[in-house]
């Protein structure tokens, strides 16, 4: 049988289980769209193709399967580039098919012609330019493949148009997958690193453990729960690697870092063993280097050989997945002769550190944020997906909506993308149609991809997005007020737009609170009302995130809120 | 730690894009290229890509997790310390008169470098060796008429296979 590129482009998604693109088209790409329109798999079409990534990366995030994107040449594939540094900075699966100009054009500054595969080298995994239609089931399945072996992240793949409208016969196509493994058995025996790993953690006395996304992408937080309750050592998580522990837990010290709890950074700054899984050692959560972990050993597990003595220095390091490391060592504590230093005393400082700088905020007439994310976690039982945007909206998110489950925060960590939280949610609310999801946003961040509520409200994905207004690109604000002496330089967007008028504008609901008394109401009446509602809370403008290490100092140099920071 | 030059063997598939992949990963990276050559090995597949850097050995060791992170890389090797042969050509183009034709001519037999190109105005030389060698025929040519030249990067192949 004779095939055409472009079926030979879905036979590949089907048999990559395929269900869902997010997409938009455009000329290169019309041949797939016209294939698209005769086949089972669910397509969104978004309104703009960062909206687009960002959807796919959250549909990724919340699935645990690989996201994919459909795209049209120049323009389309460029308003990507952003989406795919952002996916590749967090390890995220994603599979982007760009469309290109015919091969014979390519290299002639043809009509929406742009080099795309040379854009984004340095943000993807892997990128391929197909040239035949020979290679194309072949590379479209080892993207996929690519995508989400090791270390996950971002493959993109550009389809000629030529290429998609040439036919073959069935019988000349290539489906094998062939890519060479690099980082396999060069690594000394994992059991025998375990080991030493194990005999470090008997003897510790101030055990600390730290997570980041590794966990989530490995699909491991249940075994690393076994792992910290059996042998009942605190646990901080990044930002990236919340919901792996349950927050619940008398265990949980926060996450680390810039605006990491108080309990957390002691905790890290006093440790004398440090357990490091899937986590990079971003500067966001080490600050100084010179003081991070300053009296630790550290054990470092990580499926990325090059996330090794990238900037910690390990005394051991095992790499590889973690889910099978940690059963591994799950399975070696539970076995007779295995025993710990005593820790009671290490314990108990802890508690004393939680006791002395809770996270906290003071209530005041106008709406705080952290009101706002901590009524929105108790109606919601903690059990939302919570998509986030950008800057304040962000961390207030991560320190007041306490994460029970995995897979259920959704920001963008390593790259800082203003815009993602929104079409994320839309991907996420894809994936799991069943639960609530939540976009907590600023006034700013909603700005950047705010054309997407047309998506939403077209499939009728119900996000609720939370903006926590407070007129200013917050951040940018307080770092304003904080380090140029209050110089607000071009951070006050205040007024505009109306928010409940632009949500109906779009056919969507739009509620807004304007004092702390209204804040549970409208978040119930939000949560409660079918379809997309953005609920506008006007809070108190200068309210600042805290904890906060300035950048650079040591993590033990917090400043605890704004009055202690005055002082 | 020392710093100094480092020899890197990269064994990579050949597909066009691949040295964009190798170049990028040191400009990106913060590394630097100081010699390159490449050319294909005894499998037409596969390249042979040297390059020269310079940095401690934590600079490499972190180089050579990235460069094994690219997909179409399938094998990198720090030659810096290995027992091998590291070699460079250099063609050398000279501005021949009738004062300096038979200097030249004497220097190029008794170092037992190559004449591989001549005219009536210019002779083109050839050298090969280390670097020191390179460098030492460089400046005993510069006073006879040197007019330019062009190096390859060092090639480099290991005494052993291992």
């Amino acid at each position: 049988m004779k095939l055409t590129g472009a079926q030979v482009l879905f036979k590949a998604l089907q048999q990559e289980n395929v269900d869902t693109i997010f997409g938009f088209p455009g000329g290169a790409v019309l041949d797939i769209f016209d294939e698209l329109f005769r086949s089972d798999i669910k397509h969104i079409l978004v309104r703009h193709e960062q909206g687009a990534i960002h959807a796919a990366d959250g549909y990724a995030r919340a699935s645990g399967k690989v996201g994919v994107c459909l795209v049209t040449s120049g323009p389309g594939a460029t308003n990507t580039v952003t989406g795919i540094a952002n996916a590749y900075m967090d390890s995220i699966p994603v599979v982007i098919l760009t469309g290109q100009v015919a091969t014979s054009m390519i290299g002639g500054d043809a009509f929406q012609e742009v080099d795309i595969t040379g854009i984004t080298r340095p943000c993807t995994k892997h990128n391929v330019l197909v040239r035949r239609i020979e290679d194309l089931g072949r590379t479209v399945r080892e993207a996929f493949h690519i995508a989400r072996s090791g270390r996950p992240g971002p493959v993109l793949v550009d389809l000629p148009k030529d290429v998609i409208r040439a036919v073959i016969d069935e019988n000349g196509i290539s489906w094998s997958v062939n890519v060479p493994n690099n980082n396999n058995g060069k690594h000394a025996s994992i059991s025998e690193r375990c080991m030493t790993a194990l005999d470090m953690i008997g003897k510790a006395e101030r055990p600390l453990i730290i997570s980041g996304g590794g966990v989530l992408l490995g699909s491991a937080s249940n075994e690393f729960r076994t792992f910290a309750r059996k042998l009942n050592i605190p646990v901080t998580s990044t930002l990236m690697g919340l919901g792996a522990f349950p927050a619940s837990d008398s265990l949980w010290l926060g996450m680390p870092g810039m605006h990491g709890t108080y309990y957390a950074n002691m905790a890290i700054s006093h440790c004398d063993l440090m357990i490091a899984i899937g986590v990079r050692f971003d500067d966001r959560v080490t600050s100084k280097l010179d003081a991070f972990a300053p009296h630790a050993q550290v054990i470092h597990i990580d499926i990325d050989p090059a996330s090794i003595d990238k900037f910690v220095k390990s005394h051991v390091s095992i790499v590889g997945d973690c889910r099978p490391i940690l059963e591994y060592l799950n399975q070696k504590v539970s076995e007779n002769g295995f025993s710990m230093a005593k820790t009671e005393g290490w314990l108990n400082q802890i508690d004393l550190w939680k006791k002395h700088a809770p996270l906290t905020y003071c209530r005041s007439e106008k709406i705080k944020p952290q009101h706002v994310v901590e009524t929105l976690y108790r109606l919601t039982d903690g059990n939302a997906i919570i998509s986030t945007e950008v800057g304040q909206n962000q961390m207030w998110a991560a320190q007041f909506y306490h994460f029970d489950h995995p897979n259920s925060f959704i920001s963008s960590g390593g790259l800082g993308t203003m815009g993602f939280g929104f079409p994320a949610a839309i991907g996420a609310q894809v994936a799991s149609p069943d639960r609530v999801v939540v976009d907590i946003a600023g006034d700013g961040s909603i700005q950047m991809n705010i054309q997407e509520l047309a998506t939403a409200v077209n499939y009728n994905l119900p996000v609720k997005v939370v903006i926590l207004n407070n007129g200013f690109l917050g951040m940018v604000r307080q770092w304003q007020e904080m380090f140029y002496e209050k110089r607000y330089s071009h951070s006050d967007i205040a007024d505009v737009p109306d928010f409940v008028k632009l949500a109906e504008a779009y056919g969507a609901v739009g509620l807004r609170a304007t004092r702390p008394e209204e804040v549970e109401s409208i978040l119930r009446q939000g949560l409660d009302t079918p379809g997309v509602v953005v609920m506008d809370f006007h809070i108190e403008p200068e309210e600042g995130v805290y904890p906060m290490v300035r950048p650079g100092a040591a993590l033990t140099e917090m400043i605890l809120s704004k009055e202690r920071a005055a002082a | 730690m020392d710093v100094r030059e480092n020899t890197i063997a990269i064994l990579v598939n050949n597909k066009p894009d691949v040295l964009a992949r190798i170049a990028g990963t040191f400009s990106g990276r913060g590394f630097n290229i100081e010699s390159i050559s490449a050319n294909v090995t005894m499998h037409p597949d596969v390249t042979k890509i040297i390059i020269t850097t310079i940095g401690d050995q934590d600079t490499v060791t972190k180089l050579e997790k990235q460069l094994n992170k690219i997909v179409d890389v399938i094998d990198v090797k720090d030659l810096t310390d290995v027992a091998s042969a590291q070699r460079e050509m250099i063609l050398i183009r000279m501005k021949v008169t009738h004062s300096n034709r038979e200097r030249i001519k004497q220097t190029v037999d008794t170092h037992g470098w190559k004449v591989v190109s001549t005219d009536a105005d210019c002779w083109i030389l050839e050298v090969t060796g280390d670097r020191q060698e390179i460098d030492s025929a460089l400046s005993v040519l510069e006073p006879m008429g040197l007019d330019d030249f062009t190096r390859t990067g060092i090639v480099a192949l290991e005494q052993c296979k291992s």
